[in-house]
């Protein structure tokens, strides 16, 4: 059984919020807009952990990559809902298949987007990706602003009517999804190299690893969750426009990843559902919120920069592996 | 003739720095070879131009009859070349263990896919990398230390790991700089009789840069002395330790250190 | 073609404040090798003092003759931004000296998110647009028949002319210039030589961002509204010219600029020629960091810098 430990964890995640899913009907609506969140927040922050924590790089530019994903998953499901509907089915299980397809969708527009900027600016050193990544932010939400009113991206004002088909089960499976394949990823002979290529470039490279190679297989796949969880957004609140993606969405799971702790899966985790629960608790303080949050980035960063619950807080003691 | 490092007329400029000028030398399968000279002779730098972090401004690099110019360092590992680091360059976030697994990468066939599903084939390779990995660092002296994050090892320690490191991808020319730094005599007399071990152990050639001329020239077979970036001297430990030019640049930077 | 010649002049008189920003990132970058995120809020902060010392001195120079009024507010703001941009320095990244770049790199994000949200707070400078005062009394020069500039134009113009000037002066022929090219040079070898880096870093930092309040109250000028997110833009605009120049290459960083502004300014203008909408000039920018980043890296003027291994 142990062979398969990690498989088993995730059908377990999987079958528990499928479980938890189908009484969701008797939970209060506002919570149980929190707990989506929550479970979107998780994808993101542990996909943005996977490019800023693991790998080293620094990207600013999440909520674009969300933004790519949130418009593909829900055009799919507006343009083409009914059709793929007439395929698999109207049922449940048809809607479903549906969904997930429009998800699927939204994830690979996203990460055809990481890639066609990851490969430029990768092979430079780190502090540039940031600003290219801002800047792809900058130009995906003026290419959507820019666009008809009445067109398929419904311009500034942008997309309604899209169905809610975000449950728990889908948030909070996907969620497992995006935390097994990041920690399957880093927990190998192979991923190692990610954590090489964070620590010393050059010594990396002299060891054989491609680093480009895995700069851009981590951006890629952080891209492809980062859309999946925009499918998800989407999904949940049932309309998007492009300033819901701006520059202060990334920033606010970059927040999660740096309170949490670069590289470390479980922090990142706990950090990204606490800060969902508490930015609705400082709704009320909206003016002090950014501020409290700029505060934290700079003190954390001068006196705890390995982040609240480091990585080195959950090796295993006695297993070098 | 093509077998082993060759370099011919291997010329790099920093801006106005000639840091190596026209240098020639010929590198044989399975021996030890020194690479001398003052403190900032240009040594680092020719291993800079043989692994590929550097691309010379001119002249002719081949490794078993490949040129290497133009490769990039990971392309260039591959092809039997692997270095340690004047500086030594561990990847602290690591393990002792992962900082030798990373190394065994290259060795793998399966990459994200395999990680991803976990199947039998990968459990297999992920437990032969294990036991690969163990036992080069038994042969090391350093398997108890396999759980320590690399860079909490002693001194001595992590310049040997550095070595089981660039002995992980299975080289045939390893190139060793300063591996001596720091350490004191006793240490020294241990390092020879490493890099001859490691030699015999695993059949291959060590390129080795080093101050200390008691290393040098116990151990290597062939040395060539470079001084502001050109070859003054070549030859046997003997005729090294005669050559007048030699003796002028060693008694000319005397008292400083690298 | 008059109509070109006027979508050009306009491209060089953006451009110029551009460059003015883009000189505090490049000589940022060249003694710290980071970059400076919130240089584009000290921006912001420039025009908001240039506001409210024109509110507070106004009544008082109001006999005094616009350019000797322009000149006060000027050289107040430039050296009040300075101080802030000492200190931001001083408080946010001198206790990270020698950290990784990475945790460098995110305070300076913090503290831009910081500047911005605080000023954005009604207690402070609040959310909404502030109307600029004219500083510079509106009067359109003719050139030809068809070809006009505004008086604020040439201002702005000759004024970052002479800014530029200045700091060349003071990069090439003061000691403290000899010592911040020392330091962009080798930290290590300046601190040996005799430099002391801490006092170097602060009047770089002191320098960048009074070039940058300049820029502020220009942009403003032009451009006459003011508030709390006014820098982003500008400010990523002018780290693109910077990166575009050279990063850490003073004249790159001018030129930068310039092309930048010309760039999109004629997009700007043509876009719809094509078919295109006009709001796609803000996108220009990043096309063409994309494009420099993929074709020469080390930008048009800029040295490539090779790691010492
Ligand atoms: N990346 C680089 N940029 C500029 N100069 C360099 C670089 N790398 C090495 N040098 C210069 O090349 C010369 C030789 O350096 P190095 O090879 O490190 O000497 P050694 O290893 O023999 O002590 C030195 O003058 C050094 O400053
Ligand atoms: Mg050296």
């Amino acid at each position: 059984m142990k062979r398969y430990q990690a498989q088993f964890a995730l059908l377990a995640a999987l079958l528990i919020s499928f479980a938890v899913s189908q009484f969701s009907g008797r939970m209060n609506d506002y919570y149980l807009d929190i707990v989506l969140t929550a479970g979107i927040s998780v994808i993101l922050a542990v996909s943005l952990n996977l490019v800023n924590g693991h790998t080293g790089q620094f990207s600013l530019g999440h909520a674009g990559f969300m933004a790519v994903g949130a418009y593909g998953a829900a055009i799919v499901s507006i343009e083409l809902g009914p059709q793929l509907q007439r395929i698999f089915g109207s049922g449940e299980a048809g809607v479903g298949i549906s969904f997930f397809i429009a998800l699927l969708i939204g994830g690979i527009c996203a990460a055809l987007c990481g890639w066609i900027v990851g490969v430029p600016s990768l092979r430079l050193r780190g502090d540039y990706l940031a600003i290219v990544t801002l800047g792809f932010n900058e130009i995906i939400r003026v290419i959507l602003q820019n666009t008809k009113p009445d067109g398929v991206f419904g311009g500034a004002l942008g997309l309604g009517g899209i169905p809610a088909t975000t449950s728990i089960f889908w948030a909070f499976g996907a969620a497992a999804v995006c935390i097994y394949v990041v920690s399957s990823m880093i927990n190998s002979t192979w991923g190692r190299g990610f954590l090489a290529v964070r620590d010393d470039e050059i010594a990396a490279g002299s060891m054989g690893i491609n680093t480009t190679r895995y700069k851009v297989t981590a951006f890629v796949v952080g891209a492809f969750f980062a859309g999946v969880g925009g499918g998800l957004y989407a999904h949940q609140k049932g309309a998007i426009n492009p300033e819901g993606f701006n520059f202060l969405k990334s920033v606010d799971v970059v927040v999660m990843v740096i309170l949490g702790g670069m590289g470390s899966t479980v922090g990142v985790i706990l950090a990204a559902i606490v800060l969902t629960v508490l930015n609705e608790y400082l709704r009320d303080f909206e003016q002090y919120r950014m501020i409290i949050f700029s505060l934290l980035l700079i003190i954390m960063m001068i006196a705890r920069p390995q982040g609240l619950l480091p990585a080195t807080l959950f090796q295993k003691k006695g297993r070098a592996a | 003739m093509s077998e082993g490092l060759h370099l011919e007329n291997v010329t790099i400029q920093f801006g106005g720095l000639k840091a190596v000028s026209d240098l020639s030398f010929h590198v044989q399968p399975g021996g030890i070879f020194g690479l001398i000279g003052p403190n900032g002779a240009g040594k680092t730098t020719v291993f800079n131009m043989i692994t590929g972090v550097y691309t010379p401004t001119a002249g002719k690099i081949t490794f078993n009859g490949i040129p290497l110019p133009g490769h990039q360092p990971h392309q260039i590992t591959p092809l039997g070349i692997a270095r340690t680091f004047q500086n030594i360059r561990l990847f602290p976030s690591l393990s002792v263990f992962d900082n030798v697994r990373t190394a065994m990468r290259m060795h793998l066939t399966g990459g994200m896919g395999q990680a991803l599903l976990r199947g039998r084939t990968w459990r297999e390779s992920e437990a032969t990398v294990e036991t690969d990995v163990m036992d080069l660092l038994e042969i090391f002296d350093l398997g108890k230390a396999r759980c320590e994050m690399a860079t909490s090892l002693p001194y001595g320690d992590q310049r040997r790991l550095e070595i089981v490191r660039a002995l992980a991808t299975r080289p045939k020319l390893l190139l060793l700089d300063e591996p001596a730094a720091g350490m004191n005599p006793t240490e020294k007399e241990v390092l020879m009789r490493l890099i001859q071990f490691i030699r015999d152990k695993f059949d291959i050639a060590i390129m080795l840069v080093e101050h200390d001329m008691k290393v040098v020239m116990g151990i290597c077979r062939r040395i060539v002395v470079l001084e502001y970036g050109v070859k003054i001297a070549e030859g046997t430990p003997a005729e090294i330790q005669a050559d007048p030019k030699v003796i002028a640049a060693y008694l000319g930077t005397e008292g400083e250190k690298g | 073609m008059e109509q070109f010649a006027q979508q050009l002049l306009n491209g060089l008189f953006l451009g110029s404040i551009y460059a003015l920003i883009a000189l505090g990132y490049t000589m940022v970058y060249g003694v710290l090798r980071f970059i400076n995120f919130a240089h584009g809020d000290v921006f912001m902060l420039g025009a908001f003092s240039g506001l409210y010392l024109n509110r507070w001195l106004g009544p008082m120079m109001a006999g005094l003759h616009w350019s000797i009024s322009l000149t006060v507010i000027m050289l107040l703001s430039m050296a009040i931004c300075a101080a802030l941009g000492i200190l931001i320095e001083f408080l946010a990244y001198r206790p990270l000296r020698n950290r990784p770049r990475l945790n460098v790199l995110i305070t300076a994000i913090g503290v831009s998110l910081l500047i911005e949200y605080t000023g954005q707070h009604p207690a402070v400078f609040g959310a909404t647009q502030q109307s600029f005062p004219a500083l510079i009394p509106a009067n359109n020069i003719a050139l030809t028949s068809n070809l006009a500039v505004t008086n604020t134009q040439m201002i702005v113009f000759v004024t970052v002319i002479m800014l530029l000037v200045a700091l060349r002066y003071i990069v090439m022929k003061t000691r403290m210039g000899l010592a911040m090219r020392a330091l962009s040079l080798n930290p290590t070898a300046s601190a040996l030589m005799g430099v002391n880096n801490s006092v170097v870093i602060s009047f770089t930092f002191g320098l960048g961002s009074a070039l940058a309040a300049a820029g502020g109250i220009l942009y403003a000028s032009l451009y006459p509204s003011v508030e709390p997110f006014m820098g982003i833009i500008p400010g990523l605009k002018a780290f693109i010219a910077a990166v575009l120049g050279g990063i850490g290459n003073i004249p790159g960083a001018a030129l930068g600029g310039l092309i930048i502004g010309v760039t999109e300014t004629l997009v700007g203008g043509y876009s719809s020629v094509v078919g295109l909408p006009t709001g796609y000039k803000d996108g220009v920018a990043f096309v063409i960091l994309i494009l420099i980043l993929l074709f020469k890296p080390s930008g048009l003027l800029g040295k490539t810098e090779r790691e010492k291994v």
